[in-house]
């Protein structure tokens, strides 16, 4: 893998789309994205399948920097994509860059 | 041409089908695989021919490996041709046609064929073996004609076959030679019970009666027995057992006893020729039975692929269960007595009830169950661990409730006894060793054992297990845990503090109660802020305004999620009533949405099963339009009320059960609760509705209405307690919507009506609802809610001018999807 390869941003849409505590999906060709907005106004987004059993985590519930996979409730840390809890060490969903510019939400895509 | 090596399998049947997929399963890219099958058609389990017979399944059901299967796996098949020779210096296989197949490893499936009696008259037309699907046609055709069945051979296919053609309309009739049916497996009580079960089914027994001939023109006509009677019948089904087929084996120059003699390999005289299931002769027994072919597959497989070159087979215990529906019949293991065999054997005839356990050197050998076969596998574990069972023996017969049960009357003893290896929680796949471990590397109690194994942190069933490891490992330093139980680890506070709070100090935001109950999370988590958003909008119906954002994805997209992320939507059928304009609106969506499966639910209603999300909207929309609401089986609400027929149809019904049941569900439809909550009217005590395993179920009798409360099916069956009787239909509905309301406000979120009566006491229930007084303020505060929640949230979130953006994606970046699209709908 090359380090410096530089990101394409892609405007996905704008920032209250997403409400607080809550996701939206993107679709790409990679697979879907879950794009976060937590309690205190951060976003994030990871890839849209818990490594689990592939539950969308975008339908999940989120909170503080988590989030809680619908299917069997593991939870995963939004910063590190990894799973947290009793969950622990079993298994990570890859995090996707993200900013915000002008109220826009932007996805660092490859 | 690649260097794969090509495995040739001669015969398509159970072990053919199970080899090959063995084979594929270690290793899908070493092997050319081909199969030749003398029967035209795909593999089928054999084992269920007789239901196919009893027309309680269709071929299709039965089949196994399909044709598109051997393709889609790249195996050649060769099916409806037969092989005319084995050249093993040449190692290739002769097809009829002449065609050759060479191999590096060749593997005999050839099964085994029916034993045809050499009566005189065995050649006539009507006269068949019961063992593949070309047989079952020709019995399903005589059947069809009607008339008269005789079946040779009382064992375990025999009457088989004779249930079979009774259920489809024959006199049929059972001869066999000694005088107890399946006398391998049965002693003669059992055998008296089975003869009789058997003739209520319509299959009448003629036993020690030994068969002269078959009698008749060009087709059976009759069966003659050495005593001079003759039978009469117009289809005669040889049923006396079976030989391994060792064609072409044995003209290969393969050493043949009465199977194909293998190795504990499976590999017969020749190192390159290999042979698995019923055509084989391994340690001096041939085997009927299905299980032992799994086992000489797996065998096999694991040598071939090199997973496990020393892979070895020692044999198998058996077991059988007689196919026969509502006959329950199990036998396992060595039932036929012996030095050092004794018996403990339990007899209910009135029951119709049989069981036999037969017990070795203090170790389980055998047994056989009639009536009550559901501990069959528990036995058959049993005599398979071969583990001493002196310290349950008081109580083997009585099955695995009973002795585990009294087992558990010391209960630590018991726990602390079990191997490490034993899983303690089944829904995450602990095991005790775990558990321990977890202890002893400082998890004291129960939270954090939750916390580091998960043990016990799904269903919950087996909490008290695990509080008894800890008791066990910890010993004294076990401090079993004081006060209530914390909601979770984001507050020390259990339920009923936290309610009490916000009703007394009258809260009403989650935010608010965290601040006030002094939450260490700064947003909760999934497992309180779902309790507290429930908790608010029961105390406060008409200010509190509901989160979305605190609910499970069920309750915020009001449909089933599954598995694979697609939805389920069950539409409102009020008692489980629907009209052909409901059907019609159903059938359309199916079609218009491309619905994969339409389920029929225990609840007397519909579900559309695999509607994307997107769609949902547009799909309660068209459900809307014809006049149907949600049926929120996916809340935390009222769902289902189930109802027969009742006095408007039914000769036993004595109140309009349906009526009420409509009724009730409009009374109760739409109200949040703690958890799911299932109603059920019965219109007699017959209870066709099952009323009494529901929350509040009603069984109607002559001179009113019985109220049942707290039943549920689910992990721990609870039947209902009876509440009380009432006289008019007014009375029933007051008291469930009080019942409702009381469960509403007391019991705590995630607790069904089943563990809260229990935990509450019913006479708690009953000084509430008894009291008219504070019925009727339980109703009036269920009232007052229902005006704010009677609400259907699919017509609120349907599209109405505009698309319901929020259950669309935010964008679609996929190749082919315009950017600009994309915008114009920002």
């Amino acid at each position: 893998m090359n380090a410096n390869v530089t990101l394409n941003w892609i405007d996905v849409g704008a920032a209250i789309d997403i409400p607080y505590q809550g996701a939206r999906r993107v679709d790409t060709d990679l697979g879907a994205i879950a794009v976060f907005r937590t309690v205190d106004n951060e976003y994030y987004a990871v890839m849209d399948k818990c490594p689990h059993k592939g539950g969308p985590l975008s339908e999940g519930i989120v909170h503080g920097r988590h989030i809680a996979c619908p299917l069997h409730n593991w939870s995963f840390s939004l910063q590190t994509g990894e799973a947290v809890g009793a969950d622990a060490g079993k298994g990570c969903t890859p995090t996707v860059p993200l900013k915000i510019e002008n109220e826009r939400i932007f996805l660092g895509m490859r | 041409m690649d260097n794969k090596q090509r495995i040739v399998v001669i015969g398509a049947g159970m072990a053919g089908g199970r080899i090959v997929e063995e084979i594929l399963k270690r290793d899908s890219s070493s092997f050319d695989i081909s199969i030749i099958g003398a029967e035209a058609c795909a593999t089928y389990d054999r084992i269920q021919l007789s239901p196919v017979l009893a027309g309680e399944k269709s071929f299709d059901d039965i089949v196994t490996h399909s044709d598109a299967w051997y393709d889609a796996n790249g195996v050649k098949t060769h099916f409806g041709y037969w092989v005319q020779s084995i050249d093993r210096v040449a190692k290739q296989v002769v097809l009829h046609d002449g065609q050759a197949i060479g191999y590096d490893h060749l593997i005999l499936a050839t099964g085994s064929d029916p034993i045809r009696l050499p009566l005189p008259g065995s050649d006539l037309q009507g006269v068949v073996a019961f063992r593949d699907l070309h047989d079952v046609d020709l019995m399903t055709k005589a059947a069809n004609a009607g008339g008269e069945a005789v079946v040779i051979g009382g064992g375990l296919l025999g009457l088989e076959a004779a249930y079979g053609l009774a259920k489809r309309g024959m006199k049929s009739t059972v001869i066999h030679l000694v005088d107890v049916l399946m006398e391998r497996q049965l002693d003669e009580a059992a055998g008296r019970l089975l003869e009789k079960a058997l003739l209520e089914r319509g299959v009448i027994s003629v036993l020690s009666a030994q068969s002269e001939a078959i009698v008749g023109e060009t087709h059976v006509e009759g069966l003659k027995l050495k005593d001079g009677r003759v039978i009469p019948a117009s289809l005669l089904v040889m049923a006396v057992g079976i030989r391994p087929h060792v064609e072409p084996a044995k003209s290969a120059g393969l050493t043949v006893e009465r199977g194909i003699v293998v190795d504990d390999q499976m590999r017969t005289s020749d190192p390159s020729i290999f042979a698995v299931g019923e055509c084989v002769q391994h340690r001096g027994a041939c085997y009927g039975l299905v299980a032992p072919i799994w086992d000489m597959c797996r065998t096999l497989a694991d040598v071939l692929t090199g997973k496990n070159p020393d892979a070895a087979y020692y044999g198998s215990e058996l077991a059988t269960r007689l196919k026969v529906s509502g006959v329950d019949l199990y036998s396992a293991g060595q039932f036929g007595g012996g030095e050092g065999c004794e018996d403990i054997v339990f007899r209910d005839p009135g029951r119709g009830v049989y069981k036999r356990v037969v017990v070795k050197d203090n170790k389980l050998v055998g047994t056989v169950l009639f009536g009550e076969a559901a501990d069959g596998a528990w036995y058959f574990d049993l005599i398979k661990k071969g583990e001493s069972i002196a310290d349950i023996r008081d109580t083997l017969i009585f099955g695995q409730a009973v002795t585990e049960a009294l087992a558990g009357m010391d209960p630590n003893a018991a726990v602390a006894a079990w191997p490490d290896d034993t899983e303690v929680c089944g829904c995450n796949g602990v095991t005790k060793g775990a558990v321990v471990e977890a202890i002893c590397g400082g998890a004291d109690n129960l939270d954090k054992v939750r916390g580091c194994t998960k043990a016990s942190a799904s269903c919950g069933s087996c909490t008290g297990i695990v509080e008894q490891l800890l008791k066990v490992t910890l010993g004294d330093a076990f401090k079993a845990q004081t006060g209530p139980k914390p909601m979770c680890k984001c507050t020390d506070h259990g339920h009923a503090v936290v309610r009490k709070a916000i009703v007394e100090q009258q809260i009403k935001t989650i935010p608010d109660v965290m601040q006030a109950m002094k939450w260490t999370t700064p947003d909760g988590c999934s497992s309180c802020r779902p309790a507290l958003n429930y908790y608010l909008l029961c105390a406060w119906p008409r200010e509190y305004q509901d989160d979305p954002r605190s609910r499970f994805v069920n309750e915020r997209n009001h449909a089933n999620i599954q598995k694979d992320g697609t939805y389920s939507v069950v539409p409102r059928m009020w008692g489980g009533v629907t009209s052909a304009k409901e059907l019609r609106a159903i059938a359309d969506v199916c079609d218009k949405f491309d619905v994969p499966m339409v389920k029929v639910t225990g609840g007397q209603r519909l579900d559309l099963f695999g509607i994307k999300k997107a769609d949902l909207p547009a799909v309660w929309a068209d459900l809307n339009a014809a006049g149907m609401v949600s049926g929120h089986a996916y809340a935390k609400a009222l769902r289902t009320v189930k109802t027969c027929v009742g006095s408007e149809w039914c000769r036993f019904g004595t109140q309009d059960s349906t009526g009420l049941g409509i009724k009730l569900e409009q009374d109760t439809w739409g109200s949040w609760m703690p958890h799911k909550f299932k109603m059920a009217v019965s219109g007699c005590p017959r209870n066709c509705a099952e009323a009494t395993i529901k929350d509040f179920g009603i069984i109607c009798v002559d001179s009113g209405y019985e109220l049942h409360v707290g039943g549920n099916a689910g992990i721990h069956l609870r039947g209902t307690d009876l509440l009380c009787k009432v006289a008019t239909e007014q009375e029933a509905r007051d008291y469930s919507m009080a019942f409702v309301q009381l469960y509403r406000e007391d019991a705590w979120y995630l607790e069904r009506t089943a563990p809260w009566i229990e935990r509450v006491g019913l006479e708690f229930v009953k000084t509430q609802l008894f009291d008219e007084e504070t019925q009727a303020d339980l109703k009036a505060r269920f009232l007052e809610s229902q005006a704010v929640f009677q609400v259907d949230p699919w017509a609120e979130h349907a599209p109405k001018s505009e698309p319901a953006k929020v259950f669309s994606p935010l964008a679609d970046l996929r190749d082919g999807v315009s950017q600009e699209t994309l915008k114009e709908q920002a």
